[in-house]
């Protein structure tokens, strides 16, 4: 039987991912990356979701000070590819708590991406994992994988946060 | 109708040259399906009947190693009504068959059966084998293929460009490189020559990656200045390279090419004395690899190959992996590392490529006057170094000049 205290805790993980799904639409980069623990993982995979990142190439395999790097590279003003920035609006849906141990959370769901910019219209799809750990009272996220649905074709430049 | 080669001038190029579709097709006639093209390297196929998908132009091919270790390069697409033969990406089987009407071949190529074979009475198994690449060479493990059944050997093709291989090789302790860790593929609304062209353009690094540059303290943007003793070198047969050892050399430090230092890298380092001795072993780390586009599509960009596949006049594919220094584990995984942040789709570096490659696209797709890109910078300054090759600044355009006298010559030929 689900208790009330689960339901809040759902509630939670739904709001803590769909405001992470807000602040990349908006670009709002540094909100977005005090979301993240100090061990922070981003990782999006490239020739399918199960391939072993220390070993083969994948999109996006960033540890936190690369995640703060990237950050920093937008505040330049000069990321060409970002300026001006992707008109972004994306829908996530098939939120589920699939396990949680002690302070973590681990969550998945999936979003399609409606992204516009001066190449045209792209739609991207994905199946993301998250794993979110509770760090003084508030909700953080350690791990975040993107699983393209088309990660094993080649992909027009991914310069948003995604 | 003004001609492919007189859109060439000596400091400019016309723009229909990079959006006209009937040139493109000229170009995978007189280009792509006549001369070397890199397909692949032997690493990825390392045992018998092992076999990876590869293209070659905008065709897949399959990279074959057969029992007895040859590399073929045959036509995914079975001889009978042109079904893709194979649907895997990679994997290991002496034959193939295909789904739709169990016609099976070896992967040499050669037809082995057809079933219900009473129907084919009379019919020449010879003549029914898969499509092939008529010549496949190799040169230090890189793979390439002609379908040109006669022609320049590989290594009169490669020329200059040799060099630049036999300098990679020498970066690894064991003398040998491998493609081990996968493909990004990365896709551009824009014509391969402006990829082509970029790979060893020395004067775009300084504002197109300047915002990486900065917040990472790179010392890469250096290299590419006005007062960088680098060079632009044109190899010959539309080969082009930025030389970057005059700067490493001046600097004096070894691994400094690879943004490190020979203290972080101990047993790198251990081998490569053990492998070339001291001396030696200290002026390869000194140098660093090669930054050289070998035409038309194998570029090597110091810590990772680029191979680019044309799919229209306005679309490319590039493919880029980490290389990777046969048994020296410990820079294999910084080279992986600074692959993944720097190219593919979300690359430091290579998603500001992508938007200049797709932005110049636009500029010249249906443009009225001035339809001419200017390629005239450093004219004044070419030069023949020692070895008799034209020369020029760090961020002079000897290197487009030297692409595009290449290209005319392809494209008058008969």
């Amino acid at each position: 039987m689900i208790e009330a205290q689960d339901l809040l805790l759902f509630k939670e993980i739904e709001q803590f991912v769909y405001r992470e799904a807000r602040l990349q639409d908006s670009h709002e980069y540094d909100a977005w990356e005090a979301l993240w623990t100090d061990d922070g993982m981003y990782w999006i995979p490239a020739n399918g979701d199960d391939i072993d990142p220390e070993s083969q190439m994948s999109i996006i395999y960033d540890n936190r000070s690369r995640i703060a790097l990237r950050i920093k590279q937008f505040h330049t003003g000069k990321r060409h590819t970002q300026t001006p920035r992707s008109r972004l609006c994306r829908v996530l849906s098939n939120v589920e708590l699939l396990e949680s141990t002690g302070n973590e959370y681990r969550v998945t769901a999936n979003s399609m991406i409606f992204e516009s910019n001066a190449r045209g219209d792209t739609i991207w799809g994905a199946r993301t994992e998250y794993l979110l750990r509770r760090e003084s009272d508030a909700l953080k996220m350690a791990k975040k994988k993107v699983m393209l649905s088309n990660n094993d074709k080649p992909l027009y430049t991914l310069s948003f946060l995604v | 109708m003004v001609t492919a080669s007189e859109m060439v001038r000596t400091d400019s190029v016309h723009g229909a040259l990079y959006s006209d579709e009937a040139i493109f097709q000229a170009e995978l006639e007189k280009i792509w399906y006549r001369t070397w093209v890199y397909v692949g390297h032997v690493s990825e196929v390392p045992k018998p009947n092992d076999f990876v998908m590869k293209v070659l132009g905008p065709q897949q091919v399959l990279m074959t190693r057969d029992r007895n270790g040859e590399i073929n390069l045959l036509l995914n697409r079975c001889a009978h009504r042109g079904n893709q033969l194979c649907m895997e990406q990679k994997g290991n089987r002496s034959s193939f068959t295909c789904p739709y009407h169990g016609w099976t071949f070896s992967n040499t190529g050669q037809l082995r059966g057809f079933p219900f074979a009473s129907g084919y009475d009379g019919a020449d198994r010879s003549k029914l084998g898969l499509g092939h690449v008529p010549r496949v060479a190799q040169y230090r493990g890189f793979v390439f293929g002609s379908f040109a059944a006669e022609g320049p050997s590989l290594e009169e093709h490669l020329g200059a460009a040799r060099d630049a291989l036999d300098r990679l090789c020498e970066t690894s302790p064991s003398g040998e490189v491998e493609i081990t860790a996968g493909f990004l593929q990365h896709r551009a609304k824009s014509n391969w020559k402006f990829l082509v062209e970029n790979e060893t353009d020395g004067y775009h690094p300084q504002f197109v990656h300047a915002s990486i540059f900065s917040v990472a303290k790179s010392g890469i943007g250096e290299l590419y200045g006005p007062q960088s003793t680098a060079v632009a070198r044109d190899l010959g047969d539309g080969h082009t390279e930025n030389d970057l050892r005059p700067e490493f050399r001046r600097i004096g430090k070894p691994m400094n090419w690879f943004g490190t230092n020979a203290e972080r890298l101990p047993e790198y380092v251990a081998s490569m004395k053990a492998a070339y001795g001291e001396e030696r072993a200290t002026q390869i780390m000194i140098d660093g690899t090669p930054h050289v586009m070998i035409f038309p599509n194998l570029f090597i960009a110091e810590i990772q190959i680029f191979v680019i596949q044309p799919l229209a006049a306005n679309e490319t594919v590039q493919h880029v992996t980490a290389l990777q220094f046969k048994d020296a584990p410990d820079l294999n995984r910084r080279l992986r590392q600074q692959t993944m942040g720097s190219v593919g789709p979300a690359g430091f570096l290579l998603a500001d490529d992508a938007e200049m490659y797709e932005r110049t696209q636009r500029g010249v797709t249906g443009a009225s006057k001035p339809e001419w890109n200017y390629l005239g910078r450093g004219l004044h300054r070419e030069r023949r170094d020692e070895n008799g090759f034209l020369v020029g600044d760090a961020t002079d355009e000897v290197t487009s000049r030297g692409i595009w006298r290449h290209y005319r010559s392809l494209m008058e030929a008969g």
